[in-house]
């Protein structure tokens, strides 16, 4: 998933990502100069593009005395492909929920030690556990995310909000200007939640009724996108897009909400949360901690939020903030969809294929 | 006298070993590494087992994945026909332009390649795209037009509807044609330039007409080159994923896209091998038809 970069204009994140696609067979020995030697102190940081405040990495460097080398992903299946051979120096990575799941099982991560962490003690009280990393034994909370629907105000008639996953998953009626995440898991899932089912443990019935439902809509949906879905509705492309909440957020305080607007539907979104890990094998593992410590600080936390507007779980440092984030919808749902809204769970190696090969289906029908 | 590498040892070890062994180390090892792996099945997230099954291929075979592969032959090889239809002539053209523009036009034709790939693709978004070049042209003419019939006492032509230029297969073929073009002409030229005029001029002086000294005489003699840029238009052709994945829409799907999301989303690297060599098998008949073409065009040279 794309990360918001709030300041910036038609960004980079897609090609990015390319890139990241092309890099992936050659990169198993560049970079990271600095893990080989050792005795330098230093924290390699492998984070997703524009995730971090303009300044928060100098201020840890004056707070502490030891630089911080961050290098960019930008899908978790690149982060997940980097290290699958093993790690080659990262002390800290952003991992979402299921692959913080993912990872720990495969003992790519370590567990962390809590006590070099007070300031786990700013976060929410429903961030301090979670059921994809029961005791936060593996992870913190660094930032946390909605799906939902980025739309056009002046396509719709007035009033109107396309406020159900049917409007892009299942209805004729934005024919050809739909756009939808390119990720066989997501639109699964997503479909099982307009059905009325948990996005989790999806029976077998309802996922082959889902395909017959994706194949019918397929002549409608006009692009599959690489997390690029704001570009196609700031370009004309399409009207309604399937986005995360920090792209919608970018294009709107870009260009004003009178021109775009985003809903979470009403059945319920698929969260996501974007965790501090330490993979195992790091070189600083010490430093590593200090690091995770100073983001979930109160005033660190507050300047990235501040910066990157995604929400954060950090109940302190949302507290500093001024209320055009606090309160801002596009960045906070309302109670009532939270309550309707999931985690996914990871659900083994199996499931993912099965999605993908759904997907594969879908795609070639 | 022709020499044999036999009267020159050091010499010619000293040539052939660094690239041979770089062609091992970073080539023919990974490729064997996936090779094996192509034989392997999954125990867990980050390991493979080695049991020389063929399930991955059994898997691969099936009516899905091999209705896949066709469907890429079918877009590698209409962009391939369209690459070869549009760079002929102008092969031909520049094997007949003076030195000095001959020059310049090789230039041109190779001036893609100092642009990346992807920023060469997203450029042809912005071309293609509804607010793009395409469109604000056709939108102008089409103003232009209607403001015309107006002053003519006409009914005017009303708003103009933007093309959906994107999205679709014939915006995967556009963009690969668009890549691959600079790998027909080029080969299409050497062998254009290297023929003998003699020949031709002999067919024109003797009663055949352009169409039929180019159709009888030059297509004929440049067929090694034909065969050559075919095959080097094809071969990466059938491989893009880039294209299709920015350019193309919810039915776009090529096999090279399929094989990059077993290795990363679904996380099935035994599968996505076999489907790699599966698309190798493919190109190496591509590379025995493109052999005996050749070799048969010598034959009847001698």
């Amino acid at each position: 998933m794309a990360k918001g970069k709030y300041l910036r204009g038609a960004s980079r994140r897609s090609l990015l990502q390319q890139f990241g696609a092309a890099a992936i067979g050659i990169s198993f020995a560049g970079g990271l100069s600095a893990c080989g030697g050792g005795n330098r102190r230093v924290v390699n940081f492998y984070n997703w593009d524009t995730y971090i405040g303009e300044t928060t990495l100098a201020d840890f460097e004056a707070a502490t005395g030891v630089p911080v080398q961050m290098s960019l992903f930008a899908t978790n299946d690149e982060l997940f492909a980097r290290l699958r051979a093993g790690n080659p120096g990262f002390d800290v990575i952003v991992p979402s929920n299921e692959f913080v799941t993912r990872m720990s099982q495969a003992q790519m991560i370590q567990p962390l030690d809590h006590a070099q962490i007070p300031n786990m003690a700013n976060l929410a009280p429903e961030f301090q556990d979670a059921p994809f990393d029961p005791g936060r034994q593996y992870s913190m909370p660094y930032t946390w995310l909605t799906l939902g629907i980025g739309y056009r105000k002046s396509a719709m008639p007035a009033g109107f909000v396309p406020d159900s996953w049917g409007y892009l998953l299942d209805n004729a009626r934005f024919s050809q200007r739909i756009a939808v995440l390119s990720e066989s898991a997501d639109l699964i899932r997503l479909s099982a939640k307009y059905r009325g089912h948990s996005l989790n443990n999806i029976p077998d019935t309802l996922l082959s009724e889902i395909e017959q439902m994706l194949i019918r809509q397929k002549p409608h949906i006009k692009a599959l996108h690489e997390d690029d879905g704001q570009d196609l509705l700031v370009s004309g492309e399409v009207d309604v897009v399937m986005e995360y909440c920090g792209d919608i957020a970018q294009i709107i305080s870009e260009h004003g909400d009178e021109e775009f607007g985003w809903v979470i539907p009403r059945e319920g979104t698929l969260l996501n949360q974007d965790c501090l890990a330490i993979p195992t094998g790091a070189p600083h593992v010490e430093d590593a901690h200090a690091f995770i410590n100073y983001l979930l600080d109160a005033e660190a936390g507050a300047a990235i939020a501040e910066y990157i507007q995604y929400p954060t779980p950090n109940a302190a440092a949302r507290d500093l903030l001024p209320d055009e984030y606090k309160n801002n919808p596009v960045i906070f749902p309302t109670p009532e969809i939270m309550a309707v809204s999931e985690y996914g769970a990871f659900e083994g190696d199996e499931r993912a294929r099965l999605y993908e090969e759904i997907f594969t289906r879908i795609s070639a029908a | 006298m022709e020499q044999t590498w036999r009267q020159a040892r050091a010499a010619f070890a000293a040539i052939a070993i660094p690239p041979i062994a770089w062609l091992l180390l970073f080539f023919l090892i990974p490729l064997g590494v996936i090779w094996a792996y192509s034989f392997g099945e999954n125990v867990g997230p980050i390991s493979i087992d080695f049991t020389g099954t063929f399930a991955n291929y059994g898997r691969a075979l099936e009516p899905l994945y091999l209705g896949i592969f066709w469907k890429s032959l079918i877009i590698a090889g209409l962009t391939t026909l369209l690459c070869l239809l549009i760079g002929f002539p102008v092969a031909l053209a520049i094997a007949f332009a003076s030195p000095r523009a001959k020059a310049w036009l090789l230039l041109l034709i190779m001036l893609p390649f100092w642009t990346n790939l992807l920023i060469r693709t997203f450029a042809l978004i912005a071309v293609l795209r509804e607010q793009g070049y395409v469109n604000f042209a056709l939108e102008w003419l089409w103003n232009n037009a209607s403001g015309f019939m107006a002053l003519v006492g006409l009914q005017p032509l009303g708003d103009y509807e933007p093309l959906t230029l994107l999205y679709n297969n014939t915006a995967v073929v556009i963009g690969l044609v668009y890549v691959h073009l600079p790998f027909m002409v080029l080969p299409l030229y050497s062998a254009l330039d290297r023929m003998d005029r003699s020949l031709m001029e002999a067919s024109l002086d003797l009663g055949a007409g352009h169409l039929r000294t180019i159709w009888a005489v030059v297509v004929p003699l440049a067929a090694p080159g034909i065969a050559s840029g075919v095959l080097i238009t094809f071969i990466p052709a059938l491989g893009a994923y880039l294209t299709p994945d920015l350019l193309g829409g919810t039915d776009s799907q090529m096999i090279a896209n399929v094989i990059e999301r077993q290795f990363k989303r679904a996380n099935d690297w035994p599968f996505g091998a076999a489907l790699s060599f599966l698309l190798m098998y493919l190109t190496f008949i591509a590379i025995a038809a493109q052999a005996l073409v050749q070799r048969r065009s010598e034959r009847r040279g001698r």
